[in-house]
């Protein structure tokens, strides 16, 4: 297990990278503690697992350094680096049984028997296999296969990370809440530094202790569930995570006050900087229908289950609230009403204002 | 309401008029021959299984019989080892890819008599480039129509020239067709090369060696043309195969009754050996 850190890493896959946009990886710099759960969140195509590759060292980086406890790895092969990767469609050695499989990693760095028999039957206890051992691992359904994936990864218990590469992609719904809590238990009990890539953000936000958020080879956030959550640092954490996204409105903004459509809105706490493109962003959660406030007419009203989702039209831009109770009809006119210790302003997409004390 | 009618048979009947017309009939003309004698006009006589018999029993079967199963041997010992080391070998991404597969597949799409009158023509001692090559250029004496040696060797590379690429492509597809990710796994679990081929590529290619090694045994077993055209069975009987044979009885010395006994015979043989070869690799997988 070790603490790790990506030092000005950039990675292109053309040759001859010029322009920014040439690079999957757009200078990544972070530090991961030793033993902590993290995840990486991000759309398709936003090089989370380019990112990955390169910390396993199926890639090398063009540019950057990666350092495990202080040792630089960047030039080191996968096999040399110690650590252990699950991917996104089970890997299991068909011909084996499930024990040779869990095995396989150990006797090919010439473990002794018998600790490699402790070691087997630790693992297959806690990913609940053990009554599996013997039979032929292409036997096995979806979930057990990638439980065996698993496995492998944490069979060995020297590594320094485990990685799992969207590791839930082919398996069904009810196996996958299932197995994400067998793997945050297992990281209870291991203590291994994990690291979790994903485009669902309820897997990442369960699994892990800090969530990185990617966007165009750049990471937009760093934080717990809870800060991506009620501080997002660009609107497009605001849009990515949660469900609905937040609600992002042009607006304009002079001296230090923000207005919509002539109406002066308050936001949280001092405006810094000036120029750019102003916008505001506020959850669903925290608009509420009131009295006053912005006029707006409902365009849809959806139930999804303990509240309703209703989309307002402010003039031509959409604006959606979670309302718990009644709700307005269909093109009723209602008040939009936002919290101001919840509204905060963007510019060019990054956060503008100062979080109250 | 359900309607009971035997109208059903009537769409399997064109599958049994074909299979009848290109099968059975044919097959059951072959039995025909096989129990009666004929001297000819029509005229046939019950002879039961004599032939068989004489078949069984004959030592010129025999030879033929192990020189056919020595053939098949060599080919598939030589081809399918070779077959997938050249898969192996084969880039799996960039331009050399369309070059390597239409390099490999051009042996297959010449016709067998022209396969063997192209190697009848190379190694020729006094013309062809390798007959030429060999005799006068590195000095080995090398005339397959007088030594058995010489023509063995001749026949066995003529095969592995001509369908070693069988057992490539289809070891290639088996290969292409395995996710990046196994390949990085076996890294990260610290596999050394062997064990990469021995637990990911082998099994992975399992199914289509499977087929691969039917299809050469079977091909094999029953080639006829390229060492017709090649050496005619010689020198003396020493190239003379199961089938080469069978085309003399029946042909050359118009025994149809012995002949046709030595069909069955030969065809219970191949179906056998198929049905061995086939139970023996896919046992593992009904489980």
């Amino acid at each position: 297990m070790a603490k790790i850190t990506l030092k000005n890493l950039r990675h292109s896959y053309l040759a001859n990278p010029k322009a920014v946009q040439d690079y999957a990886l757009k200078e990544i710099d972070l530090d991961w503690q030793d033993g902590g759960a993290y995840a990486l969140l991000g759309p398709s195509g936003c090089g989370k697992s380019t990112l990955l590759n390169i910390i396993s060292g199926l890639l090398t980086p063009s540019e950057g350094h990666i350092l495990f406890d202080d040792r630089d790895v960047t030039g080191l092969p996968p096999d040399q680096r110690n650590i252990a990767q699950v991917f996104q469609f089970p890997v299991i050695y068909d011909t084996m049984t499930v024990y040779d499989n869990l095995a396989f990693p150990l006797r090919n760095r010439g473990v002794a028997q018998a600790r490699i028999d402790t070691r087997v039957r630790e693992i297959a206890e806690m990913l609940e296999v053990t009554e599996m051992l013997r039979t032929r691992a292409s036997h096995l359904s979806p979930d057990n296969k990638q439980k065996i994936s698993m496995g492998r990864g944490l069979v060995r218990d020297d590594v320094n990370v485990v990685m799992f590469d969207e590791p839930l992609t082919v398996i069904d719904p009810h196996l996958k809440w299932k197995l994400r809590s067998k793997l945050k238990e297992l990281h209870q009990r291991v203590r291994a530094t994990m690291i979790y890539v994903t485009h669902d953000q309820t897997e990442a936000l369960t699994f892990a202790d800090q969530v990185v958020v990617m966007q165009d080879g750049e990471i937009v956030q760093i934080g717990t569930p809870v800060e991506l959550f009620e501080r997002p640092q660009h609107t497009f954490v605001g849009h990515f995570i949660g469900s609905p996204g937040m609600n992002v409105l042009d607006v304009s903004e002079a001296d230090g006050k923000v207005s919509f459509n002539g109406q002066a809105i308050a936001v949280e706490g001092k405006v810094k900087g000036q120029g750019g493109h102003a916008q505001l962003g506020i959850r669903p959660e925290f608009v509420s229908l009131s009295d006053s406030g912005l006029e707006a007419r409902v365009r849809k009203v959806s139930d999804i289950g303990r509240h309703s989702v209703v989309e307002a039209m402010l003039g031509d831009v959409s604006v959606k609230a979670v309302v718990d109770g009644p709700v307005p009809a269909q093109g009723e006119a209602v008040y939009l009403d936002f919290r101001p210790d919840q509204t905060r302003l963007y510019r060019d997409g990054w956060i503008a204002t100062e979080a109250t004390p | 309401m359900k309607t009971e009618n035997q109208k059903a048979w009537f769409f399997v009947l064109p599958v049994l008029v074909l299979v009848a017309f290109n099968a059975l009939i044919p097959i059951m003309t072959v039995v025909n021959y096989s129990v009666q004698e004929t001297f000819g006009d029509n005229l046939f006589f019950w002879e039961g299984l004599t032939w068989f018999e004489q078949i069984l029993r004959s030592e010129r079967f025999h030879a033929a019989l192990g020189r056919q199963f020595l053939f098949t041997f060599l080919i598939l010992i030589i081809e399918v080892p070779l077959g997938i080391i050249i898969a192996l070998a084969m880039p799996r991404k960039g331009i050399w890819v369309p070059v390597c597969l239409v390099t490999m597949a051009l042996p297959m799409l010449i016709p067998w008599n022209v396969v063997g009158a192209m190697w009848n023509i190379f190694t020729l001692p006094d013309i062809g480039l390798l007959g030429y090559l060999l005799n006068n250029v590195i000095g080995i004496d090398y005339n397959m129509t007088q030594s058995p040696v010489a023509a063995w060797v001749t026949i066995i590379t003529m095969d592995v020239w001509h369908w070693t690429s069988l057992v490539v492509l289809l070891s290639y597809a088996g290969l292409v067709s395995i996710p990046d990710a196994y390949y990085q796994a076996a890294k990260i679990d610290g596999a050394s090369p062997w064990k990469v081929f021995r637990y990911i590529q082998l099994p992975k290619m399992k199914t289509v060696l499977t087929i691969a090694i039917l299809l050469r045994f079977m091909d094999s077993f029953n080639i006829y043309t390229e060492p017709f055209v090649l050496t005619g069975g010689g020198p003396g009987n020493s190239t003379t195969l199961l089938s080469i044979d069978l085309v003399k009885i029946a042909l050359g010395q118009f025994d149809l009754g012995p002949a046709a006994a030595m069909s069955l015979i030969y065809f219970a043989i191949t179906l056998l050996v198929s049905w061995l070869f086939y139970t023996l690799m896919t046992k593992d997988d009904v489980k």
